[in-house]
């Protein structure tokens, strides 16, 4: 059963979450992924799957357009940043409200249709995207280049708080903090807190139930009078959104925003992400974007060399093999363990993580579990 | 007049190959209810087949001629293709056509391929979720594109057209308009009745044998035909084989218009599932219709008169298209009642 409302287990949940966060840097020092600028990558893309979540894991609409909004998101804040102001505030307001507006309104389209149809839409608008971006769009996104800060930018606000940055290329700050490195991990990581509460508040709310029932039964519902295209489109506002603020925040920690953030290939990580975690579950989004995050950043980094020293202790030959087949998996061929890793967990595991979990939980157990496994409880599945 | 008679030509070697693949995908969607995100992954493949036929027909033998030397002083190398030296002029004609000739190895390639993707993956997804069978040959179309990437690189690679069909077809003459106003590429006529053909093929074979009449009567309605005896399993196997061959046929032929690289596939799926749905989920002929309507649609959206009012779309006029068809007629423009509604 799915409460509809706060449960003091979901408290307890959601203060856990929260300090795991923050003590993100100490906890993850032990397998290499306690610098800043991985741990952004973590915050960011936790935030654009939870979104994602929203709309994938409770109504069952599997949009391939997402990065759309991711996309806009960032150009939105790269141009908040060249007219108003260097701080992140606007910037990510601005983007999360781009993000809003743009899902609003391929969302009122798309949103006619169900199933396949809906996919191949948002798939259809998201390309659409990308290609303007690319031709038409040029003034504003700057085409191929990308949108960059210049010095000669206006910053309206700056100006008029007379801030002067003088005759360097500025970098984000808020109210003088630098967003880069901690300040702009700790600066993610509330935002990824916060969105995490409202991602709760939605699943435990009459709307989130809503939400389920469209996904499980939507004849149903429309034969008890329930209009649900209301309720699937302002699920796919709240993870437009979602995605718009990750945009941003990709553009907080790196002011910069190319047309290569709205291919299609971003929209399927995403994807990937959600359901390599578990698709309908509060942490499993979250989890599933770390995992790939930290996977991309470790495999992309090998090369010949390294895989030559692990694979020393075979004889010659068999290492020499063992290193042509893997190194087509790591460095520049990362995509292909990313499409590998999509179908082994749809055919397997179509769960996610989180449904693994609570396989392992349930076999050793036959009891109900909580907060049994390596001391985080885990939610039960959406379904 | 004669500017939108080469419009419509322009737009026909495009709207070939969109109604080649989404033929192809409303096959697959018609007879095993399988959303295939791996089709433009097929038609991919097609076009390495003919990279390959090439790379393999250019292996060359190097002869060194100590008689001659090179401007460096080092001795002449001389280089020759084995098929020149094996069959001469033959084999420098069939270096020449390497492209039509690779249809022979695509034809084959292809079937097995799509056989073994049904039988190894897809037949298991049956019964699973829409979502899950989206998700899992996105997966395999990534994984296809990456191998083929790891093997022939990131780079476009060129594939002439046989030296016959490199020249231009002047049309303008033969419907009494000026001469040099509507000439037209060659390969690009020849890869439209090329489509046009392999389009009536399948039709003919759907129409006219008694295995066409069995799919058609599968695309009806798959369990009555089940309950009379007939393994419908095994003949949906091959119809997805078929699928994959004629995907694979328009990739092959299409590499002189556009040099094959790793991810030509992605792009034409996108369109091709938007002509998919614009034609009508479920409806061939909507399929061919709207692959060819949408294609000549675009050639005139890229006339720079029309760029000149509306910059930029050529790039979006598809999908602008697909939204107004959605909106004003949500089943597409042949689409039926009842086909593929949830």
């Amino acid at each position: 059963m799915h409460p509809t409302s706060i449960t003091k287990k979901d408290l307890l949940l959601f203060a856990v979450f929260t300090a795991a966060v923050l003590a993100g840097p100490i906890i993850l020092k032990p397998i290499g992924a306690g610098y800043p600028d991985l741990l952004q990558k973590f915050a960011i893309y936790g935030i654009f799957a939870l979104g994602f979540n929203i709309l994938f894991g409770l109504t069952g609409y599997l949009s391939f357009g997402h990065a759309a909004f991711l996309g806009v998101g960032s150009y939105t804040a790269v141009w908040t940043f060249k007219l108003l102001s260097m701080n992140p505030v606007p910037a990510i307001i601005f983007a999360t409200l781009m993000g809003g507006l743009f899902s609003a309104l391929i969302g009122y389209v798309s949103l006619r249709r169900s199933g396949i149809y809906f996919s191949i839409l948002t798939l259809a608008f998201a390309q659409m995207c990308y290609n303007m971006a690319y031709s038409v769009l040029t003034p504003i996104t700057n085409g191929e280049t990308g949108l960059q800060l210049a010095q000669s930018d206006p910053r309206a606000l700056d100006v008029a708080f007379g801030r002067d940055y003088g005759a360097v290329l500025p970098s984000s700050d808020l109210f003088g903090l630098e967003m880069t490195g901690y300040p702009g991990f700790y600066f993610c990581a509330v935002m990824l807190i916060i969105c995490f509460y409202i991602t709760l508040r939605i699943f435990r709310s009459p709307f989130g139930m809503m939400l389920r029932a469209v996904k499980s039964n939507q004849n149903r519902l429309n034969y008890t009078g329930v209009n649900t295209r209301p309720y699937a489109l302002t699920a796919f506002i709240i993870s437009g959104m979602f995605a718009g603020l990750a945009g941003g925040l990709l553009a907080v920690t790196d002011p910069l925003a190319g047309a290569e953030r709205m291919q299609w290939t971003a929209s399927g990580e995403v994807v990937l992400m959600t359901i390599l975690g578990g698709a309908g579950t509060l942490l499993g989004p979250v989890i599933g974007a770390g995992a790939i995050k930290y996977f991309e950043n470790i495999f992309s980094a090998f090369n010949k060399g390294i895989l030559n020293n692990i694979f020393d202790f075979l004889p010659d030959f068999l290492q020499q093999v063992a290193v042509s087949v893997s190194s087509m998996f790591v460095g520049e061929g990362w995509h292909l363990t990313l499409g590998a890793l999509f179908m082994v967990i749809v055919i397997f595991l179509p769960g996610g993580l989180m449904e693994g979990v609570s396989r392992i939980s349930n076999l050793l157990s036959r009891r109900r579990s909580d907060g049994g496994s390596g001391g985080t409880p885990h939610p039960e599945p959406a379904e | 007049m004669d500017a939108i008679l080469l419009q419509i030509l322009n737009g026909l070697d495009k709207g070939g190959a969109y109604a080649l693949i989404a033929l192809g995908l409303t096959i697959i969607f018609g007879t095993l209810g399988v959303v295939n995100f791996a089709h433009g992954a097929l038609f991919m493949l097609g076009a390495f087949c003919a990279v390959a036929v090439k790379a393999v027909l250019n292996i060359q033998m190097v002869t060194i001629d100590p008689t001659k030397t090179t401007p460096w002083g080092a001795p002449m190398e001389i280089r020759q293709p084995y098929v020149e030296v094996w069959f001469g002029d033959f084999g420098t004609t069939l270096l020449d056509f390497s492209v039509p000739v690779s249809i022979l190895l695509a034809i084959p390639i292809m079937l097995i391929i799509g056989i073994a993707m049904e039988r190894g993956l897809i037949r298991y997804f049956y019964k699973r979720p829409h979502a899950e069978q989206i998700l899992v040959t996105f997966g395999l179309a990534i994984v296809l594109q990456e191998i083929v990437k790891s093997y022939f690189g990131a780079n476009p690679i060129p594939q002439p057209a046989p030296d016959v069909a490199n020249g231009m077809i002047d049309f303008g003459i033969l419907v009494g308009f000026e001469a040099g106003n509507v000439v037209y590429p060659a390969w690009r006529f020849i890869y439209f009745l090329f489509s046009t053909a392999v389009i009536a093929a399948v039709f003919a074979f759907l129409q006219f044998t008694t295995f066409g009449m069995v799919v058609r009567a599968g695309m009806a309605d798959r369990e009555t035909v089940g309950l009379l005896g007939i393994d419908i399993d095994r003949r949906f196997t091959i119809v997805f084989g078929m699928a994959a061959v004629v995907a694979g046929l328009a990739g092959t032929m299409y590499t002189p218009i556009l040099s094959p690289d790793y991810h030509m596939g992605m792009d034409f799926l996108v369109l091709s599932f938007v002509v998919v749905v614009v034609g009508g989920m479920g409806s061939l002929g909507g399929a061919v219709a709207a692959g060819f309507l949408l294609g000549i649609l675009q050639s005139f959206a890229s006339m720079n008169e029309v760029k000149a009012i509306l910059p930029g779309i050529d790039q979006i006029i598809i999908y602008l298209i697909a939204v107004v068809v959605l909106l004003v007629r949500p089943r597409g423009l042949m689409g039926r009642k009842g086909v593929m509604e949830h």
